[in-house]
């Protein structure tokens, strides 16, 4: 029984229907309608110090490669990689570190120097200090990952029941979780696996555990439909400390990308402020200036829409994955902060794996679900 | 002779009034002109935005004054209604109690006890502004629904109010002899109109039975204005032999590169085509539309309380005083639901007294309330039936922009699980092009099998020059 219809949720649902175990998924909403829908789609290796994390995503690229070969087209796996750009040569020092920290945890990190950047992006600001090509970065279409990789799963047998809200976890002896209810309907369940992203420190409390899942705004800009004018994931150095950074207060660092139907995708900014949805205009003004900067082309282009989105993030930034020793029969997958598309493959096979009792792939304690004090 | 208004009140100052105003208006429209010159006359200091050139909005829409319209009156009503508002706006204008802000395009308001909104300035939209005051007056309008067909992407099938619109600001006819179909009143304005300007109208082809109107006849008989206003357009339309057939639809136009023919239907109740009725009429223009839908996410941006209204769209909730439920920001004339320039200008009125401090009159206030009351009578008449999608073919195109048809909406709600328009726009594209879902929502929420449409959600109200998002915007 997975609960959450995004595309953790969804990958959880695949892998375990994958494993011929009988899936359900519910969602009080529709599919894709929470982080997954507002996401970009980042698959990213480039961002990741070496850890848990890292492994994770080591992990979920190799996955999704595998994936793009059995989902459809639909879903715009692109390979392209990723373009880490330092301004100044000190930015550049402390990236080449970064780099080599990551290339001996097995990420292909790939210098630039500044006047070769532009042959990668053609429409890059002159004078960037220079950078690092990560050829494993990827960008997927979050909503439509999530869809196919449910349609997969009922294909194989899944149920699937949306804008059903989760009310209740029924316990049996002992006080093990035995399956999930709604407001239509009770399901009865060997496990159940909270993959509610943003509400999974919720849906913990239904079980009567602490989960402290918080959310994290962010904003992505969407431009007019364009030709090709960027070609990778490109970003700005600082970006890496804006993602490890636990602050509440308002970060931005551009990401820059294109995306096959035309529009640039520009994000990404940071901020606590629970789950305001108001439209911020400073957040627009300073994830437009720094496009700009990157990309001088980008200032005579329209903006079309702004969306905005909520990540599901937890204080020590490592998601939760695996079960939760306090509740018997309840399982986690939540809490991936900005990173749930790249590292939901993963994550959906390790639960399968814990599922059927298979060795998992990865040393699961550094995402107990337990680790937090209560 | 009817003078146009814009040879007095072309003048633009320069937005940032370091004070801030004590009022912001959206929209030069009836609702907007109207509850800018009752600011003024009650001593507010206002600001009177609009995307447009001149005052007037889609309804009072008039020729440049370069093209040398000798009568614009004559494809208006009430005329004469607007002159009074641009000559009062003119007078508030000279005397420094109005800045009117042409060109001004809002794409978002920043709420507080000092509103900021932010504009796109130009006639291309190249500058940007920030625009402080202390109340905010929302007049933004609506825009016209459109319900795809077969065939509705064909050069030559344009808009009911498009061709309306190309009337009123240009003088140009869409064709020589043009079908004129969908639902609601603006098909018979848009119809005299054409006929008017020497254009032959086969056929107004209405989806509607109009038996909405004939159940409440005490609503009707509260007002008057509007039959006189239907009457005229019905007398209008009789003496250039213009048929009307009601409970039909146009279910396909014909052509290769222009359309040169429609095919209408008998509808039953729920707007199913009945088989065995369709017949043929030739053209070489097709105006179409079914209504209006408010202009509103300005404010349900900020998370202002909406209300269904009987033709399906969602519009702003307000209390008697055109209060929305947001604390500083008004809303009058179609942003509240689509009634028509009357009742516009009535509710611009009342709002801006209100603001003002102001006891509105009661005959003001009653006015309002029938105006109203006849509105959502209206508006119940020209509600889609639910069953119109069966017209639709599998490659029909719904979003236009992005060019998604029909049946790449039935598989996200079908085999992807998507049940509802937010959900279909991530899955399929549609909605996310230029126009924003203004041309595909009420279709997409149709086929999403949510039902009616729901409010709409634009965190940018129009496109804005990146470059300019980046500049204009930060804190002086």
């Amino acid at each position: 029984m997975v609960i959450g219809a995004g595309v953790v949720g969804a990958a959880c649902a695949y892998y375990a229907a994958e494993a011929g175990l009988s899936v359900a998924v519910v969602d009080r909403g529709p599919v894709a309608g929470g982080t997954t829908g507002a996401g970009e789609g980042n698959l990213l290796l480039s961002d990741k110090e070496p850890g848990p994390e890292l492994d994770l995503a080591l992990l979920s690229s190799r996955l999704w490669t595998e994936l793009a070969g059995r989902l459809p087209a639909a879903v715009e796996y692109e390979p392209k990689g990723g373009l880490v750009v330092a301004s100044d040569p000190r930015r550049l020092e402390a990236l080449r570190a970064f780099a080599a920290g990551q290339a001996a945890a097995g990420v292909k990190a790939e210098e630039v120097a500044g006047e070769r950047l532009r042959e990668l992006e053609p429409h890059l600001a002159p004078g960037l200090a220079g950078g690092f090509h990560y050829a494993q970065d990827a960008q997927v279409q979050p909503a439509l990952a999530a869809a196919h990789l449910l349609r997969a799963a009922r294909q194989r047998g899944a149920e699937l029941y949306l804008g059903e809200a989760v009310t209740g976890l029924p316990t049996g002896p002992g006080g093990a979780v035995r399956g999930v209810r709604t407001a239509r309907r009770e399901l009865a369940a060997g496990a159940v696996v909270n993959a509610a992203g943003t509400w999974g420190g919720e849906l913990a409390a239904l079980a009567g555990v602490n989960l402290p899942v918080l959310p994290r705004r962010g904003f992505v800009l969407v431009t007019e439909p364009l030709p090709r004018v960027v070609r990778h994931k490109v970003y700005a150095a600082d970006y890496v400390a804006d993602v490890a950074s636990g602050s509440a207060a308002l970060q931005t660092s551009a990401v820059v990308e294109g995306t096959p139907s035309g529009p640039v995708l520009i994000g990404a900014s940071r901020e606590r402020v629970g789950f305001d949805r108001t439209l911020s205009p400073e957040v627009l003004r300073r994830l437009a200036a720094q496009a700009a900067e990157l990309f001088p082309v980008l200032a005579r282009v329209r903006v079309l829409r702004a969306y905005r989105g909520f990540r599901p993030y937890l204080p020590d930034h490592l998601p939760a994955i695996g079960a939760d020793p306090r509740a018997p029969g309840l399982y986690h997958a939540c809490g991936h902060e900005g990173a749930g598309i790249g590292l939901a493959p993963a994550t959906g096979l390790l639960i399968a794996r814990q599922l059927t009792g298979a060795r998992p792939d990865l040393d699961l304690a550094p995402f107990r679900p337990d680790r937090f004090p209560a | 002779m009817a003078t146009s208004p814009s040879e007095h009140a072309e003048r633009t100052e320069h937005a940032d009034d370091p004070a801030g105003y004590d009022l912001a208006v959206i929209g030069a429209g009836p609702a907007g002109l109207a509850g800018a010159v009752a600011a003024a006359d009650h001593g507010l200091r206002c600001a009177l935005l609009d995307a447009g050139a001149r005052p007037g909005g889609q309804y009072y829409r008039h020729p440049a004054p370069a093209l040398g319209a000798a009568r614009p009156d004559r494809l208006h009503h009430q005329w004469s209604v607007f002159t009074g508002l641009a000559d009062r706006l003119a007078a508030h204008v000279a005397a420094g109690r109005i800045v009117r802000l042409a060109h001004h395009h809002v794409w978002a308001a920043e709420a507080g006890a000092e509103w900021r909104l932010h504009a796109a300035v130009g006639a291309d939209s190249a500058g940007s502004a920030v625009i402080r005051a202390r109340a905010v007056l929302l007049a933004t309008g609506a825009y016209e629904r459109q319900l795809p067909f077969p065939g509705w992407t064909l050069p030559g099938v344009v808009t009911a109010g498009g061709a309306q619109a190309m009337l009123k600001s240009g003088l140009v006819l869409p064709g020589r002899r043009v079908v004129v179909a969908g639902s609601g009143p603006l098909l018979l304005a848009a119809a005299a109109s054409l006929t008017a300007a020497g254009a032959a109208v086969p056929a107004v082809v209405e989806a509607g039975d109009y038996l909405g109107y004939a159940r409440r006849p005490g609503v009707l008989a509260a007002v008057p204005g509007k039959l006189v206003e239907g009457a005229v357009h019905g007398a209008a339309l009789a003496r250039h032999g213009v048929r009307l057939r009601r409970s039909s639809a146009v279910v396909q136009a014909h052509g290769t590169d222009r359309v040169t023919g429609v095919t209408v239907a008998r509808l039953d109740a729920r707007w199913r085509p009945l088989p065995g009725t369709e017949r043929r009429i030739d053209c070489d223009a097709l105006a179409v539309g079914h209504g209006l839908v408010p202009q509103i996410e300005l404010a349900t941006e900020l998370g202002a309380a909406t209300r269904p209204v009987p033709d399906g769209t969602v519009a702003l909730r307000v209390d008697g005083h055109q209060r929305t439920s947001v604390p500083g920001l008004w809303a009058a004339g179609e942003t509240c639901g689509v009634g028509g320039a009357e009742l516009a200008i009535a509710e611009g009125e009342s709002a801006a007294l209100a603001i003002a401090g102001a006891t509105p009159p009661r005959a003001l206030l009653s006015r309002r309330r029938r105006l109203r009351a006849f509105a959502e009578l209206m508006a119940a008449a020209h509600r889609p039936g639910p069953d119109w999608t069966s017209w639709l073919h599998p490659d029909t195109e719904v979003c236009r922009c992005e060019e998604v048809p029909v049946s790449a909406v039935r598989e996200a709600v079908d085999e992807l699980g998507a049940g509802d328009p937010r959900t279909v726009k991530l899955l399929t594209r549609a909605g996310m092009g230029w126009c924003q879902g203004r041309m595909c929502g009420p279709a997409v929420a149709c086929l999403s099998g949510g039902g009616a449409q729901g409010a709409d959600s634009r965190p940018l109200s129009c496109p804005v020059l990146l470059g300019e998002l980046a500049a204009g915007t930060s804190e002086n």
